[in-house]
């Protein structure tokens, strides 16, 4: 205990007195290798650095931490610049926590920057419904499944109209597994028209490969 | 960031109308003008007869030159023509290949490659004379006697298993983008993996921009077996996916199904980077 505290300590350390962008990124790497909540707010502070490879470091570590990381993210979210916000909704993003799905369902929708947006259509996809009410969780996923149906038929970017397929195949089979029957029936017939029409073969292709991964 | 700040460039350019750019690109008080229209023309991909003439015209401007000796408008205008032109370019095109200004040679290569013209493969061959010896730095430029490695990329795209023999010395030049560009060229021109291994042992280096280079050379040729390498490499993953997605429509262009397990492959490893 008293040695992983240290360890920990020393990290921390590390990541306060980095002196250059790779000294950042390896004391943020080895930071979030830990997984300790007592990482998180030092992980946090990372995504406002303007240092892009220790805030993809950063945003690893705060996915793998999970829950708590979430917790953390949304109650400072508003204070944000919109480097760091953009970091966070990433956060948000790869852990699906519930909490953040209205920030999630815009972030998707509007964000000017293409990865923001690529991250937040995923994410839409492995969204831990398990952790609402059950009444609450057919609204959501009524919400994530019509936001994806525009984000898929309409983005500009192939790389988002990608994400959004794979997180629609994600809502399709969550609303499947629930027995939600009348859910997914938009989604397959999106599904059968971007495999069929869109403009970039790559997002055809994951189109029929959702299809063909949907329980029948 | 670059998104935004492409869009706002964007949302400006288009102010331009087809119209005023081609008397923009005709006038010749205003060289500042005359360089932009060029420019506009070929991002906005202007096809008109009228602007083809234009750019063609462009190419032999005497009045815009940097204190060098160079010709900007005709770098921009041999840049745009790759994007709007046509066969009828192709001779104007390969005139360039002589320009005494390296980046008109190196926009004439690469528009040249970008409009498939086969004809021009002599000429781009002449500009490898003396082989790698030859290739060697211009004293005081950042830059060899020759754009090499756009000349390499569309012998590449252009030409035939014929010319492995003239490419193959340039994969132990020192310049590591010109090494790249000849393994590019030769797996293209040969299919053979050990051409394209030199790509992959690239995305290992310790320098970003040759990572990322190697990345995209990879993806514009679809080396599929480079796949893990790809999205194990570090970079960008937007870069790693764009790689990828080349990967993938190699494939799927030579596999009757959209679904074939390499495609499926790719697809997974796709899934992980967005």
């Amino acid at each position: 205990m008293i040695d992983s505290d240290s360890l920990l300590q020393s990290r921390l350390q590390a990541v306060e007195s980095a002196d250059s962008a790779q000294a950042m990124l390896d004391s943020v790497e080895a930071l979030a290798e830990l997984k300790s909540e007592k990482a998180i707010d030092a992980l946090i502070r990372v995504l406002g650095y303007n240092n892009p490879g220790a805030a993809v470091a950063a945003v690893d570590g705060l996915i793998q931490i999970g829950t708590p990381a979430a917790s953390a993210v949304l109650s400072q979210i508003d204070g944000y610049n919109y480097g760091a916000r953009a970091w966070a909704l990433r956060v948000l993003a790869g852990i699906g926590d519930p909490r953040g799905l209205d920030l999630i369902l815009v972030t998707a929708a509007e964000d000017f920057s293409l990865s923001v947006r690529r991250a937040a259509a995923r994410g839409l996809g492995t969204i831990q419904w398990e952790k609402l009410e059950k009444a609450e969780r057919l609204d959501g996923q009524i919400q994530a499944r019509d936001t994806l149906l525009g984000v898929a038929a309409a983005d500009p970017e192939w790389v988002v109209r990608y994400a959004a397929v794979v997180g629609l195949q994600g809502v399709a089979i969550a609303a499947i597994s629930e027995d939600y029957q009348d859910l997914p029936e938009p989604i397959v017939q999106r599904l059968q028209a971007i495999a069929a029409d869109d403009d970039t073969m790559a997002v055809r292709a994951r189109a029929a490969w959702a299809i063909a991964q949907l329980p029948s | 960031m670059s998104d935004n700040f492409q869009s706002g460039a964007e949302g400006e350019a288009l102010q331009l109308t087809v119209t005023q750019a081609i008397a923009n690109l005709k006038q010749t008080e205003d060289t500042g003008d005359r360089y932009y229209a060029a420019w506009w023309l070929g991002r906005f991909q202007v096809r008109q007869p009228e602007a083809i003439a234009a750019l063609l015209d462009a190419l032999t401007d005497e009045s815009d030159r940097d204190t060098d000796g160079g010709f900007p408008l005709r770098r921009n205008a041999a840049r745009a023509l790759g994007k709007v032109g046509n066969a009828q370019v192709v001779p104007a095109l390969i005139e360039c290949l002589s320009s005494s200004d390296y980046y008109v040679r190196e926009a004439a290569a690469q528009s040249l490659e970008a409009l498939q013209a086969k004809a021009a493969i002599d000429p781009l061959v002449t500009l490898l004379d003396g082989g790698v010896k030859a290739a060697i730095p211009v004293p005081g430029k950042p830059h060899l006697v020759q754009p090499y490695n756009a000349i390499l990329e569309a012998l590449g795209t252009l030409g035939s298993t014929s010319l492995v023999e003239i490419i193959e010395p340039f994969l132990q030049h020192e310049v590591p983008q010109v090494k790249n560009g000849a393994a590019r060229a030769l797996y293209q021109l040969t299919g053979k993996g050990h051409y394209a291994q030199v790509l992959i042992d690239t995305l290992s280096c310790d320098d970003l921009q040759l990572r990322r280079s190697a990345l995209l050379d990879l993806g514009e040729v679809g080396y599929w077996p480079a796949a893990e390498a790809i999205a194990n490499t570090l970079a960008e993953n937007s870069i790693k996916l764009i790689s990828l997605k080349g990967l993938l429509e190699k494939q799927l262009e030579t596999s009757a199904s959209l679904l074939s397990d390499p495609a499926c492959k790719v697809m997974s490893l796709m899934d992980l980077l967005l």
